[in-house]
């Protein structure tokens, strides 16, 4: 099964690094337009925005195709979303405020899309630093309960995107859409499992 | 600094070109006067929409670097053919501005309908250094053709009823693919108080970096408020209605908390959801600190002097 080979994560992290590669090149080509850091800044949100749904598309995926291989990239892809929001925030702390500490607080207090961004990314630092073997074992069942956090993030991300919009909602609704049905698919088995358990319960 | 020429400065070398010397008096035959039917010549009609030839140079300047012409045609708010800032330059490729007819409404002695020439060529076309500032927090400078608003409205005779003029651009799904969709209530409507029209900062522009305007930048003609949120300075105008009762405008209609009548360019009021206190000049990295009256506060702050300006944002 190809999903297993030693190759697929090559791969995987070859096609991970893209759209990073490719912002890359524009930066030094001119192919990021007339407002340079108003694209990387949006370009790095959408794909930060995709990795995280890839991501949570894992397990969904391992369900409909019956391989469970399909969680091995889990943490990668979960690493990669960390990265993209990383220069999403860098981007923005830096050409945006100019590093001036004041002033990106003053924006993060004040600017409500700015702070469920903000929070999205706190948050995704927990998940990316107990991200590796050691703290899995480590944490034990409090790992599973820390990266449930995910979907808090999932929805911080997407209402931080709306809330930035003028008017055209299309492509923000689009990862809303997305969203909902990740959500839901995932909040199914966890209503189930509430069911089953509470005759053991009594 | 502001530096704005005395109107007898023109630079020795603007000399008419002879065939646009020549064909002024074939507009001047078709235009007729201002006012009542105008019948133009066909064939005059039928040439592309308006060519800029002779222009006043730097009637109005800047210390402010210019913007890459590259940057101010190809990053552009214009809705109407795309939400994407390169959208309108892609999508209006095929936009034909010929025979562009202006309709003229309200209160005033010379309602009708307009061709282009009409309304401008008894004017000398002059180039205008004025920075743009975008809600959005961007701005550019632009060297702007045009004839003052005040110049314009003045022949139309507006009374003395007319207490605001409202604008309006083309509705025409068809060649504007954009207003398929309901991103703004089409066709987007602007209006500015009869003080703001009449001021003599306002222009209608043409044409900018001595060429006639780009399909994206609003062609063939659209309003310019240098001091005004961008999205004040309305495009690919087709009707101009004097009234007597605050017109609706289209992002006011969008978001009212958002977007108000005024809209002055103002850092002490920031927009609900983002700062209004510094912007990105295009071209440049770091964000600047943003100006009162997007720095004409010397020319258009006694407007508003009655004005809470935190209210009327």
């Amino acid at each position: 099964m190809w999903l297993k080979s030693g190759y697929a994560k090559l791969i995987a992290h070859l096609l991970c690094l893209l759209p990073f590669a490719g912002l890359v090149w524009a930066v030094f080509n001119n192919g990021l337009g007339a407002n340079p850091v108003e694209k990387l800044t949006h370009e790095t949100g959408d794909w930060t925005l995709r990795f995280l749904l890839l991501t949570l598309s894992l397990t969904p995926l391992r369900q409909w195709t019956g391989q469970a291989a399909w969680i091995r990239f889990r943490r990668m892809l979960g690493l990669y979303t960390f990265f993209y929001v990383s220069c999403h925030f860098l981007i923005w702390f830096v050409a945006d405020h100019s590093l001036d500490l004041g002033y990106m607080a003053e924006d993060i207090v004040k600017r409500p899309y700015i702070t469920l961004g903000f929070s999205a990314f706190l948050l995704l630092v927990p998940l990316a630093v107990t991200s590796n073997q050691f703290m899995i074992r480590r944490l034990g069942k409090k790992w599973k309960s820390l990266h449930q956090l995910v979907y808090l993030i999932l929805l911080l991300g997407v209402l931080h995107f709306l809330w930035l919009v003028k008017a055209d909602y299309l492509e923000p609704g689009i990862y809303a859409i997305i969203a909902v049905i990740l959500l839901v698919h995932r909040l199914g088995p966890i209503r189930r499992l509430g069911v089953k358990s509470s005759p053991v319960a009594r | 600094m502001i530096k704005i020429k005395k109107r007898w400065e023109i630079a020795e070398s603007e000399v008419t070109p002879e065939p646009l010397y020549r064909r002024r008096r074939e507009f001047m035959q078709a235009a007729g006067t201002i006012g009542g039917a105008l019948l133009l010549n066909p064939l005059a009609a039928a040439q592309a929409a308006l060519e800029i030839g002779d222009y006043r140079k730097n009637v109005v300047t800047l210390d402010d670097k210019l913007t890459d012409e590259a940057d101010a045609t190809s990053y552009n708010n214009f809705y109407e053919f795309g939400t994407d800032k390169e959208d309108p330059k892609r999508n209006s490729r095929r936009f034909k501005t010929d025979d562009w007819k202006i309709e003229v409404s309200g209160e005033c002695e010379k309602p009708g309908t307009y061709g282009l020439e009409d309304l401008v060529k008894p004017f000398p076309i002059e180039e205008r250094i004025y920075r743009l500032r975008c809600v959005e927090a961007w701005s550019m400078v632009i060297p702007w053709l045009g004839v003052p608003l005040g110049s314009i409205l003045g022949s139309f005779q507006p009374t003395s009823k007319a207490k605001y003029v409202a604008f309006r651009t083309l509705y025409d799904p068809v060649r504007m693919p954009g207003q398929q969709r309901s991103v703004l209530n089409w066709p987007y409507r602007e209006g500015l108080t009869i003080a703001e029209a009449m001021h003599p900062l306002t222009i209608m522009s043409v044409g900018m970096y001595g060429k006639s305007m780009p399909n994206q930048n609003g062609a063939p003609i659209r309003l310019v408020v240098p001091w005004k949120y961008g999205f004040k300075s309305i495009k690919s105008i087709v009707s101009i209605e004097f009234v007597e009762t605050r017109p609706p405008t289209s992002w006011n209609m969008a978001a009212a908390s958002e977007y108000g009548f005024y809209s002055n360019v103002n850092p002490e009021v920031d927009h609900p959801r983002w700062s209004q206190k510094r912007e990105r000049r295009i071209g440049e990295i770091f964000k600047r600190d943003t100006l009162m009256f997007n720095g004409y506060a010397a020319e258009v702050a006694g407007l508003y002097d009655d004005l809470d300006l935190t209210v009327n944002f």
